[in-house]
């Protein structure tokens, strides 16, 4: 678990250089979502640091913090993959920078 | 986790659902060493110097996006007002610039280059006049060149015998470019108190107090204002006010985010986070909708200005905190033909050229992208730009005119340009003459509150 914003291309506490982004679902509930987008990470050897998810005005939304850096695959290929996924599961995918979170949320 | 879900979606909204983006990253360089005993020599060294500083800046800018999920729409360029640099090779036609600068911005991948331009609030320079000439031709033949005049001040007044050239001008560079409603002419802004580092086009322009380069963001975000005050539906002004602060703060964030990691990577500077609700001809991005949202039937009506003062001074507000260093135009931009919002506000008959005037006094801009008659006389039009003039003037702030006389269409029918530039129905004008009033020429003194020393 991640307790403070670890800012891009510095140096995390644990060693190695991180590039923490935030994934978020948003969609109908249904199962195997949680399974197939972790599965996702997996297979790319992108490490899940935080999870959560809630409803939220009627849709099911789940969030994961994760570290791309030791990441198989280029940053703009997962992306695209996800949105492929995305499609396939009927939800929507998106992939935000931490930082982008901290500006907006924290002073 | 760090967020709470709440905030996550917040935030994920925004972009996804809202339409928020950087609108451009503009990046200013200065020309100022470039200029050389002769024509060619001035603009092999402008070639130079641009693709060497500005060489990365696509490239900078699509690897952020990628990185960090934040479109960005434009980027762009702008440099020392081309006249100041033209200056001492003392050439006739000054057109080969925007000719050069047109070819560079196809090359650097920008979608537009913006500093052909003069500042003559006071008089003019051997070069203004020669740059001012030469504008018909440059823009006719360019695609990706803007060109900008600064024709007055607060300091200094408004310099009627530009505002009256200006008029020519326009109607001119429409004309040539008829079969496309005069498209050159939304590539052309005249300006009252112009900001020396705007990152919006087609008034960018790199100022002579500009340190070497600097990186200018603009953000835009009407969509996500909107949706913002979606849920305060009945309630107070004073809640509504809070709730664009805060928006405006987020959005601000994001951009200063963006910008100052833009500039790191380029090398430069960050130099100011221009903070406009720019719409666009999109759905959903509309500054007219949020005055509607406001509890206006159209914008347009009466209440307009109003809604449109304090939707500018709390964006200001939100905004001023958010960033290092503010600057630009900062506000809410009211184009005709690039808001979805505002044509159908023309369409209804709810917004007048008249209306649309007396909202530019608290707007951050002015006339903008406002599609008139194309038998619309050059008097008329340097009338239309005196009155702005004369608002930016009187009241401090910056204002501005693009305009387009539409070749061969009237009042009602449609001009098309394209893009995010929009379309616009023809907006009709006074059919009373102004023609003694602009031939007088001469200098409309500076008001009596600009002495302030």
């Amino acid at each position: 678990m991640v307790t403070e914003p670890v800012r891009f291309g510095t140096i995390a506490p644990s060693g190695g250089t991180r590039l923490n982004a935030i994934v978020t679902v948003v969609g109908n509930d249904k199962v195997g979502i949680i399974a197939n987008v972790s599965a996702f990470l997996a297979e790319r050897s992108i490490n899940i640091e935080d999870i959560s998810q809630t409803v939220l005005s009627g849709n099911f939304v789940m969030m994961m913090m994760v570290d791309l850096s030791g990441s198989s695959r280029p940053l703009a290929a997962v992306k695209d993959e996800l949105n492929e996924l995305g499609n396939t599961l009927d939800v929507s995918i998106s992939v935000m920078h931490e930082r982008v979170f901290s500006a907006m949320h924290r002073i | 986790m760090l967020f709470s879900a709440h905030e996550i979606k917040e935030t994920v909204d925004m972009f996804l659902r809202h339409r928020l983006d950087i609108r451009a990253i503009t990046l200013g360089v200065s020309l100022l060493d470039c200029a050389a005993a002769t024509g060619p020599a001035t603009r092999e060294r402008i070639r130079e110097k641009l693709l060497r500083v500005a060489g990365p800046l696509v490239s900078v800018g699509e690897a952020i996006e990628t990185e960090y999920g934040v479109p960005i729409i434009n980027k762009r360029v702008s440099v020392t007002p081309i006249a100041l640099v033209a200056a001492s090779a003392r050439e006739n036609d000054l057109s080969p610039y925007a000719t050069l600068l047109d070819d560079i911005a196809t090359e650097l991948g920008v979608d537009f280059v913006g500093g052909f331009s003069a500042l003559v609030e006071k008089g003019y320079a051997e070069a203004d006049r020669r740059l001012i000439e030469s504008i018909p031709e440059a823009l006719s033949t360019t695609e990706r060149v803007c060109a900008s005049i600064n024709l007055a001040s607060t300091k200094c007044g408004i310099n009627m015998d530009a505002v009256r050239q200006m008029g020519a001008v326009i109607k001119d560079s429409a004309q040539r470019t008829a079969s496309r409603d005069g498209i050159a002419c939304a590539k052309l802004v005249v300006f009252c108190n112009a900001p020396q580092d705007n990152p919006f086009m087609a008034g960018a322009f790199h100022g002579p107090g500009e340190a070497e380069s600097a990186l200018n963001v603009g953000v835009s975000g009407p969509g996500v204002v909107k949706a913002a005050l979606e849920s305060y539906r009945g309630a107070g002004f004073d809640e509504v006010a809070e709730a664009i602060k805060k928006t405006a703060f987020k959005i601000t964030r994001m951009g200063q985010l963006v910008g100052s990691e833009a500039a790191r990577r380029l090398g430069v500077p960050f130099g100011i986070l221009d903070l406009s609700l720019a719409p666009t001809p999109e759905v959903g991005d509309s500054v007219a909708r949020i005055l509607e949202e406001l509890g206006l039937e159209a914008a347009g009506t009466h209440g307009s200005t109003a809604a449109l003062a304090l939707l500018t001074d709390m964006v200001k507000k939100g905004g001023v905190m958010a960033s290092t260093h503010v600057g630009g135009l900062s506000g809410a931009f009211i184009p005709v033909s690039e808001d979805e919002g505002m044509v159908a506000a023309v369409r209804s008959g709810a917004l007048s050229l008249d209306k649309l005037e007396a909202m530019t006094c608290v707007c951050s801009v002015g006339l903008d992208m406002v599609a008139i008659p194309g038998d619309a006389s050059e008097s008329t039009i340097s009338a239309i730009i005196a009155d702005e003039m004369a608002i930016g003037m009187v009241n401090n702030k910056t204002t501005a005119v693009r305009i387009i006389p539409v070749p061969g269409k009237a009042a009602g029918e449609w001009a098309e340009f394209g893009g995010l530039l929009g379309g616009a129905p023809v907006l009709p004008i006074h059919p009373f003459s102004s023609d003694s009033f602009v031939a007088r020429g001469g200098r409309i003194p500076a008001p009596i509150h600009s002495f302030r020393n």
